[in-house]
């Protein structure tokens, strides 16, 4: 008889984490979206430190020059090694406007997308876990989403710009603005998700016995239902996190963001479609930052569900 | 199925009723006063007088109340005035715009048919691309077909409208020169040519409002299709010796189809935005453009106005998907 007192595991229970990263390493997409992402976090947050020109210096001896590239088919195009990305109308340098400017487009991106985070998971596991609540949340949550968002946050970043400019300095005061009203009219997908998700985690076990040892709903809610509902959560960061980033280039686009010494991938775009016949790389650079990072942080959020989902993973 | 319309219809009121207190709270707590341009040299009594006359002396809800009565009762009597030449509308207060002097909704049905024109078109060629497309990378998943879609869709779906608008402007209107780069809204379509000109310069921007549309479709539509084929029911279908086509088109395309109708009207507020960004790139002179051009110039009714009109397109449009979704789901209807 074999003695079952006494059966060590042969290996370490894997982590659900680890099995994670392996269905998601399987993801090429995933990875590499994930990979962009990280680089250019990475290179709007320290990349000003190592090109180090002013992205507002104005020099017009060095305005309208090409990018380095242009050399190579154009011998007769204004170029310099000073100005790699060329120069705008004010010889201001594109590198340092990019670098600037995603710095802008990824800290309202970030901002906002944990801000939609936080309301909608608030709203989604108050309205699974407690009946009451359930029904007035979910009706707020369908009346939300018929908002005209794009319209509201126009007339909202017009009307609320005077105050904030005042209490906060001028970017400062549309940081907040934008972040805020962003985060306001899209916490709804979040929410819906959680409320689901949490509904159906209730009526398990492991909860009914929660409850049966006398846990608080605090405490069951923060031990017990959140840490099961990160997955659906992360992956709606990542479709936040996009939708942010457009958003804010939107707005910009439309001329109603950021004060206009100011550089955001929208805005830098905004200005360069006038005069994009001669320049076309101006249009390009700052479109192509904004699909990009779109497109990766989309990629990563494609390979997340399906690393997250168990049902697939493994297989 | 005509309760389950009627019963929606009601549900819609109090959105709309939500709606619009949501934006006239907006526009009521928002800092800034209209009347904030006004010389200086104009005394006092008479800067009284222009507030009443704006009718900004009345507290928050009795205006509330007034706003409601223009929209919902004097508007409608005006376009019944309009119709049938009868005077019911005659000598009441509409809604009037500061910027032009005039009522907004005169402007506002000038230019809402470009608008529905556009953005109608737009969403109709991007379902009829996307659920093709769907239908078959589902039918064959992880194909040639199936990878290519998923990747094209991908882009689609991250290239925003304010980037592929200036894109398909620099190729196809100044490198190949094929279409206008500007939407000449006064163009009459009379005959062979004409219709053919406002087809050419149709083509632009509903390419940038469908791109978007045909990605997020389509996705949602092989989703809903995968869920679908490996289900018993279809297994059954084909036990029958019903052909292939059958069973997917008609068998598992009616069940699919049924998280897509809601998906399809969800993405009706995203389509109206991407529209005030592509009226704004093609100067269609649509009722987005008239929403930059009244908020840069401080006109609150009109601003006010054409939200709300924005918001009623999507509630009318949510409805229809509603009414759809009872149709196709039997279960919906009898829930």
């Amino acid at each position: 008889m074999t003695d079952l007192s006494n059966q060590t595991p042969l290996a370490p229970p894997r982590s659900q984490w680890l099995s994670v990263w392996d269905q998601l390493k399987k993801h090429k997409g995933a990875l590499l979206g994930g990979g962009f992402l990280l680089f250019i976090t990475l290179a709007v947050l320290l990349g000003p430190y190592i090109w180090t020109l002013d992205p507002q210096k104005i020099d017009y001896r060095a305005r309208d020059f090409r990018p380095i590239y242009h050399a190579l088919f154009d011998a007769d195009a204004k170029t310099a090694w000073g100005n790699p990305l060329g120069t705008d109308q004010l010889g201001r340098d594109g590198l340092a406007n990019l670098l600037a400017g995603g710095r802008t487009s990824m800290a309202v991106g970030w901002a906002a997308m944990l801000l939609t985070l936080f309301i909608g998971t608030l709203i989604g596991v108050v309205a699974g876990y407690f009946k009451k609540l359930d029904n007035p949340l979910m009706r707020l949550t369908d009346l939300f989403l018929s908002l005209p968002i794009l319209p509201l946050l126009l007339v909202a970043v017009t009307l609320f710009r005077q105050p904030l400019h005042a209490n906060f300095g001028p970017e400062g005061g549309m940081f907040i603005l934008i972040v805020g009203i962003i985060g306001i009219t899209s916490w709804m997908p979040t929410a819906r998700i959680v409320r689901g998700d949490v509904l159906a985690l209730k009526e398990r076990e492991f909860v009914v016995a929660a409850r049966s040892i006398g846990t608080q709903p605090g405490a069951m809610i923060w031990r017990h239902l959140l840490p099961n509902v990160i997955s659906p959560i992360m992956v709606s960061a990542t479709l936040g996190l996009a939708a942010a980033i457009i958003t804010e280039s939107a707005l910009s686009f439309l001329g109603v963001g950021f004060p206009s010494d100011f550089p955001t991938w929208g805005k830098m775009l905004a200005d360069a479609v006038q005069r994009m016949e001669e320049f076309p790389e101006r249009v390009m650079l700052p479109g192509v930052a904004i699909s990009l990072t779109v497109l990766s942080v989309n990629y990563l959020g494609d390979g997340l569900r399906d690393a997250l989902d168990p049902r697939i993973r493994g297989r | 199925m005509l309760t389950f319309t009627i019963r929606r219809l009601l549900m819609s009121v109090p959105t709309l009723l939500f709606i619009s207190l949501v934006i006239f709270l907006l526009l009521e707590l928002a800092p800034g006063d209209p009347m904030a341009q006004v010389p200086l040299t104009v005394p006092p009594e008479v800067k009284e007088k222009m507030r009443e006359a704006l009718g900004l002396g009345q507290p928050m809800h009795i205006r509330f109340w007034k706003w409601l009565v223009q929209f919902f009762w004097i508007e409608p009597q005006v376009l019944i005035d309009h119709i049938f030449g009868t005077t019911y509308a005659l000598g009441d207060l509409r809604v009037i715009s500061w910027q032009t002097r005039s009522p907004v909704m005169d402007t506002v049905v000038q230019r809402i048919p470009q608008t529905l024109w556009v953005v109608g078109t737009a969403y109709i060629v991007g379902i009829l691309i996307a659920l093709p497309i769907g239908i078959y990378s589902a039918y064959r998943q992880y194909s040639v077909f199936d990878q290519c879609g998923t990747f094209i869709t991908m882009v689609g779906f991250s290239i925003p409208p304010f980037f592929t608008g200036p894109l398909l402007i620099v190729i196809f209107s100044v490198q190949l020169g094929w279409f206008p780069f500007i939407y000449d809204t006064t163009h009459v379509v009379d005959d062979w040519d004409s219709f053919v000109q406002q087809l050419r310069q149709m083509i632009l921007p509903v390419m940038v409002l469908s791109l978007q549309t045909t990605a997020q479709i389509s996705r949602y539509m092989r989703a809903s299709m995968l869920d679908n084929l490996n289900q018993d029911y279809v297994r059954t279908a084909r036990a029958k010796g019903l052909s292939e086509a059958v069973v997917v088109m008609v068998h598992v395309l009616r069940n699919s189809m049924i998280p897509v109708v809601t998906v399809i009207a969800l993405g009706m507020p995203a389509i109206f935005g991407g529209a005030i960004i592509t009226e704004q790139i093609f100067s269609v002179n649509g009722i987005g453009a008239q929403l930059i051009t009244a908020l840069f110039a401080n006109d609150l009714p009109t601003v006010q106005t054409l939200t709300f009109i924005f918001a009623i397109l999507i509630v009318f449009f949510n409805l229809i998907a509603d009414i759809l979704y009872g149709l196709l789901d039997p279960r919906i209807r009898y829930d």
